[in-house]
């Protein structure tokens, strides 16, 4: 727990990504197996304790600590797991002054027995695996004493490791993406190698760590559902298009998923690789053919062609994302469905390494296999030149089309963003897809939410630079996301100004962009306001200067 | 029997002695004023007459030009005292910073002490706190939250050496405020074994003259302004907390940005001032060593002045002490906690 305690204090403090990317390597590689793994997937949220809430945590620091000097404390800390780190009685490190009167005490002064503990095992550290299998193993009603005893066995940092271990929400920044990177960079090997195992093998990944150094084959997929990495598109900026090289296809404005059907499972990934199925389970059940495909999850919507076969806006299709479980209700107002536009393996056969031409004719017969109810053709854009094309795109008034999709005919399905494959052309008005960096409470009515969003784009050195700053553009509803969204993951508190976790990417919308001094990037948009909650992006697909800077008028 | 006027008078902007006519550590030009240690906002220019401890008065000469060897000005040694207007006066370490004293004084019968700030562990820079018997006792309460508990200073300063290994292309910038702490840390380096020179901010560098007059060995240090770039890699540079991460720190060699300080137990606050390095060093009493303090002392009441006085107030009431809160304006020097 001590390398463990020691890696979360240096993210916290650590604000380049490729210094956060060169503890996790450091870590990787100098820590055993199993501590590592279960380290990861504390890391990115992989770990989940049912018995294990924040409630347990004040429960248990009720007892030892008065109410008040609790409140006081969690007041001028902001952070319970914090709170409780520090003021959880130290038996490894009795305070310098050995006067016997700290916090320990205050349980005894209010005429309060400190409960029962198991003594503590000094002298012995605490692994991280240890932790794990004590709080995997405890009941709702042996948690606290559980918790309660790995506490008394570690000092603040360790207890503070622990505590964010056990509730989750470690908040240091590190998203599945950079722990993956991490990992891909920590052994040699690659991160699409490791983006495809990673789902297929649970945490603590011991399998994954002895293919990494080489002790053990690439762990065999066949039977497991597992992610494929996303081909994903460039914008297109002012390239004129030869269509004869390029095969058009709306882009539509829902999420993008993968299902995957295989070893006797059904899974819906979404773009960072989360799995999402457990919202969707009319597509779970519905998706019965032994396949990947790549599509866009959308919902039914009347106002765009009607019932037969139109989607409704991103808003509607909101009402179904993030759910852990979803009511009869939802499937009726919100029906899914996914419009599919790839293939990228049938019946045992792995269709990426071939070119998107035969992958499209395999796709065209292979949709005739699936349900219509719930999947659906994304139609190949007939246009006769890229001029013609433009003119389509300009006229699409479809809510769900978000622009067009420009696919190299002759490009295979390969991981990531490569360059000249796969272009994505939106539709006006411009639009970026920036990260939330502050907030601020609004005035009025809104006073009491956090409603106005200063966001950010990345530099090409990875740094995350505002951009502008927004108040507009959400329903009522996604005020209230958006307010929790802010107090659940304020890192930093500046006055009235609140940080927060640099994860969720809100998809602005602009009239035009200017280059202006007020900005650190340099850039100033003109009336932006938040066109979507993009809770299905990693904040790492978020938008580059560069690509704002080209768009400066 | 009626309670008489108190003969200590709480005001927002100091403690008024009414019967010797002189104010304890007064945040106005006053006439008469005894100063407990040379920080700002115990210290200030404009009083006619100042009575502290010589190393006090020296600080004040260097920062506001205080004339230390004035006929108005009394230096008080430790131990020392005066009597004015049928008060007692006496001066006692407070283990806060060079000079810092406890202020004692007796009136018919009755004993006041005044902590000015202080600490309870060992200091190379200055003189241990004293325990000073009394009625009534002033603390007080910076950091008077259990969550403030101060790690030993020998793990911290490791901390810091380990930094500056680890990285031996970069240098570690700590942030220490000028006057007690950065003394503090180049002596608690060199008792923990740094003899390289240390490297200095422009700003620290007759505080720490100072010092080494009062016969407090600081080593070799040498001006970041009198040295190459490159002379620093692999070495401790310090400057107060604002030139962290200022344009100042562009002339350092990729620095490592540390701050001492009793606020770095906290880790927002830490994250709130860009820092990678926190080093829990503070040179004012902790949780336990302010209850401990009052345990000790075991006053007829406790007087609490700044910091969070609430949470101290609240563990009196626990263990059925009396208390109460002074309001003592402009005590919030953040940056020297």
């Amino acid at each position: 727990m001590k390398r463990f305690a020691a890696l979360i204090d240096r993210l916290v403090y650590t604000r380049s990504r490729n210094s956060k990317l060169a503890l996790i390597v450091d870590y990787l590689k100098h820590t055993p197996d199993p501590d590592r793994g279960w380290a990861l997937a504390a890391l990115t949220g992989a770990l989940d304790f049912p018995a294990v809430k924040a409630g347990t945590v004040r429960a248990l620091l009720g007892a030892r600590v008065d109410d008040e000097l609790f409140r006081l404390s969690r007041h001028f800390v902001g952070d319970t797991a914090e709170t409780a780190a520090l003021l959880w009685p130290d038996s490894i490190h009795p305070s310098p002054s050995g006067e016997g009167t700290g916090v320990g005490a205050i349980g005894l002064a209010q005429g309060i027995e400190p409960p029962p503990q198991t003594p503590p095992l000094k002298g012995r550290g605490l692994s991280v695996s240890e932790a794990v299998d004590a709080l995997m193993a405890a009941t709702r009603s042996d948690a606290p004493a559980i918790l309660a005893s790995l506490l008394d066995r570690l000092d603040a940092d360790g207890r503070y490791a622990l505590l964010k271990l056990a509730l989750g929400g470690m908040r240091v920044g590190v998203s599945a993406r950079l722990a993956k990177q991490a990992f891909a960079q920590a052994f040699g090997v690659p991160i699409d190698d490791v983006e495809e195992l990673w789902h297929a093998i649970p945490p603590p990944y011991v399998p994954l760590f002895a293919w990494g150094e080489g002790r053990a084959p690439r762990p065999d997929l066949a039977d497991v559902a597992f992610f494929r990495p996303f081909m994903l598109a460039h914008p297109l900026e002012g390239e004129s298009i030869d269509l004869a090289d390029f095969a058009a296809e709306w882009k539509w404005d829902g999420i993008r998923v993968q299902l995957v059907h295989g070893g006797g499972e059904t899974r819906i990934y979404s773009r960072g690789g989360e799995e999402i199925g457990a919202a969707f389970p009319e597509l779970l059940a519905a998706f019965d053919q032994d396949a990947v495909i790549d599509g866009e999850l959308l919902v039914r919507g009347e106002a765009q062609g009607g019932a037969e076969g139109g989607a409704a806006s991103f808003n509607a299709l909101q009402q179904r994302l993030g759910r852990k479980a979803v009511t009869k209700r939802m499937l009726a107002d919100y029906p899914a469905f996914v419009r599919v536009y790839d293939l990228l393996a049938v019946d045992g056969n792995d269709l990426r390494g071939l070119p998107w031409t035969e992958r499209r004719r395999q796709l065209e017969a292979f949709v005739l296999r699936l349900a219509a109810s719930h999947f659906d053709l994304s139609p190949v854009i007939e246009a006769p030149h890229f001029e013609g094309l433009a003119t389509l795109r300009a006229g699409a008034r479809d809510a769900a089309i978000e622009g067009v999709m420009l696919k190299r005919r002759d490009a295979p399905y390969v991981a990531g963003r490569r360059a000249g494959l796969w272009y994505k052309w939106k539709r006006d008005p411009l639009v970026a897809d920036c990260v939330m960096m502050y907030a601020q409470r609004g005035n009025g009515r809104r006073a009491s939410f956090y409603s106005d969003y200063t966001f950010g784009c990345w530099t090409d050195a990875g740094e995350l630079l505002p951009v502008g700053k927004a108040y507009s553009g959400f329903t009522d509803q996604e005020l209230k996301w958006l307010d929790k969204f802010v107090r659940d993951h304020t890192i930093d508190r500046f006055g009235p100004v609140r940080e927060v976790e640099k994860t969720l990417v809100l998809e602005v919308a602009f009239d035009s962009i200017h280059a202006s001094k007020r900005h650190k990037s340099g850039l100033a948009m003109r009336f932006p306001r938040i066109a979507r909650i993009r809770r299905d992006k990693p904040a790492e697909e978020a938008d580059r200067i560069a690509t704002l800077r080209a768009m400066v008028t | 029997m009626a309670r008489t006027r108190p003969w200590l008078e709480p005001h927002p902007h100091g403690l008024y002695v009414r019967p010797a006519d002189l104010w304890i550590d007064p945040a106005r030009p006053v006439e008469r004023a005894a100063v407990t240690h040379g920080h700002a906002d115990h210290a200030r220019s404009g009083h006619h007459a100042v009575f502290a401890t010589p190393e006090t008065l020296a600080i004040m000469a260097l920062r506001y030009g205080v004339d230390a060897t004035a006929p108005s000005n009394t230096a008080v040694r430790y131990g020392d005292g005066f009597e004015r207007g049928g008060v007692r006066f006496g001066f006692h370490p407070a283990g806060h910073v060079l000079g810092s004293a406890q202020i004692a004084m007796e009136y018919r019968g009755e004993r006041i002490v005044v902590t000015g700030d202080y600490k309870r562990r060992p200091d190379p820079t200055c003189a241990p706190f004293e325990i000073v018997p009394c009625d009534i006792f002033i603390t007080e309460a910076t950091f008077g939250l259990p969550v403030f508990r101060h790690p030993p200073t020998a793990g911290e300063i490791a901390k810091l050496l380990a930094a500056v290994r680890a990285e031996p292309d970069r240098c570690v910038l700590v942030g220490a405020y000028a006057l007690g702490k950065a003394q503090r840390v180049i002596a608690e380096l060199r008792a923990a074994g740094w003899h390289a020179p240390i490297y200095i901010h422009g700003a620290l560098e007759r505080m720490c003259a100072l010092y080494a007059d009062h016969g407090v060995d600081l080593g070799e240090l040498r001006l970041v302004s009198e040295t190459d770039k490159a002379e620093m890699a692999g070495q401790i540079v310090l400057a107060p907390p604002s030139a962290l991460n200022d344009r100042w720190s562009r002339r350092l060699p990729d620095p490592v940005a540390a701050m001492a300080s009793g606020w770095m137990r906290v880790r927002q606050r830490a994250r709130a001032r860009m820092v990678e390095l926190p080093l829990v060093i503070s040179d004012h009493a902790d949780w336990d060593e302010l209850t401990a303090t009052i345990a000790e002392v075991n006053p007829r009441e406790s007087w609490i002045t700044h910091g969070s006085e609430e949470g101290l107030l609240r563990w009196c009431e626990l263990t059925q002490r009396s208390a109460r809160a002074l309001h003592l304006v402009g005590r919030d020097l953040e940056e020297e906690a």
